[in-house]
């Protein structure tokens, strides 16, 4: 197997924190929807994804993302991505996911602006 | 002169194989001091045009062939199938929207191109009913 991902989820009273690691594929990307759907499902809509760990982003992995907004937005949650390499980061603000989610470097200031 | 190497890959259509093409990519990027951010703008380019190719391409062998040309300032990428080739509405991704989102610019497919466009500093697509040949080319920045 090519790819080797991995999925933390780490909870706390307000918000939950979703840290993803490896390729960002339809894999990587079935695995974090349905975590976030069971966060959204137990009633957070505040929600952080940390791609620190995340070393490539397929549009397939991006199609989930918006998926993610979508669902959150619904409920009117937020979801902030940290961690993003400058190539992520062009490619979300690209495809018109940084006007729907926040983008910030690191999780501090991701969980500072849920 | 510069040295000039060229290298042939053959990929089955095959989850996640697009990593080998992207690595080699990569590796190659890296030998010749492309700068961190073009390394993952071209194994990004790479990836989209061989999941465009797995998906669309209806190729009976199954594969996708890349020819890396790589020089001392740039890296020339030609990617390969031998498929039913693709549309001009799949060109300009209005074939490929998927099911509607709750914001219209929150297309959710048909944005492979468009990505490959936006990362690469030249990009030309050849198709015909024998198969469809993306072709880019990644210039190194002075650093």
């Amino acid at each position: 197997m090519l790819n080797k991902f991995d999925i933390q989820v780490r909870e706390s009273k307000e918000h939950a924190i979703i840290e993803t690691a490896g390729y960002l594929n339809d894999a990587l990307g079935e695995k974090l929807s349905e975590k976030a759907q069971e966060l959204i499902q137990n009633g957070y809509t505040l929600l952080v994804i940390n791609l620190e760990q995340t070393t490539l982003i397929n549009s397939i992995g991006i199609s989930i993302l918006i998926e993610i907004i979508e669902a959150l937005d619904e409920r009117e949650g937020t979801l902030n991505f940290c961690g993003l390499s400058a190539t992520q980061e062009r490619t979300f603000r690209m495809m018109a996911i940084a006007k729907y989610a926040g983008i910030f470097p690191d999780e501090e200031a991701a969980i500072a602006n849920l | 002169m510069s040295d000039e190497h060229k290298i042939l890959l053959t990929i089955p259509m095959y989850p996640d194989m697009e990593l080998a093409a992207a690595k080699t990519g990569s590796a190659l990027a890296e030998l010749k001091d492309f700068n961190e951010e073009a390394v993952e703008e071209i194994q990004l380019a790479i990836i989209e045009t061989c999941i465009n190719a797995s998906e669309h391409s209806q190729s009976d062998d199954k594969e996708v062939h890349i020819q890396f040309l790589v020089t001392d300032d740039k890296l020339q990428v030609k990617i390969s199938d031998r498929g039913v080739g693709i549309t001009a509405d799949t060109l300009d991704g209005t074939r490929l929207l998927g099911t509607p989102t709750l914001h219209a610019d929150l297309r959710k497919r048909g944005r492979g191109l468009q990505i490959i466009r936006a990362l690469m500093d030249e990009v030309v697509i050849e198709s015909s009913p024998n198969g469809t040949t993306v072709s880019f080319t990644k210039k190194k920045t002075p650093s």
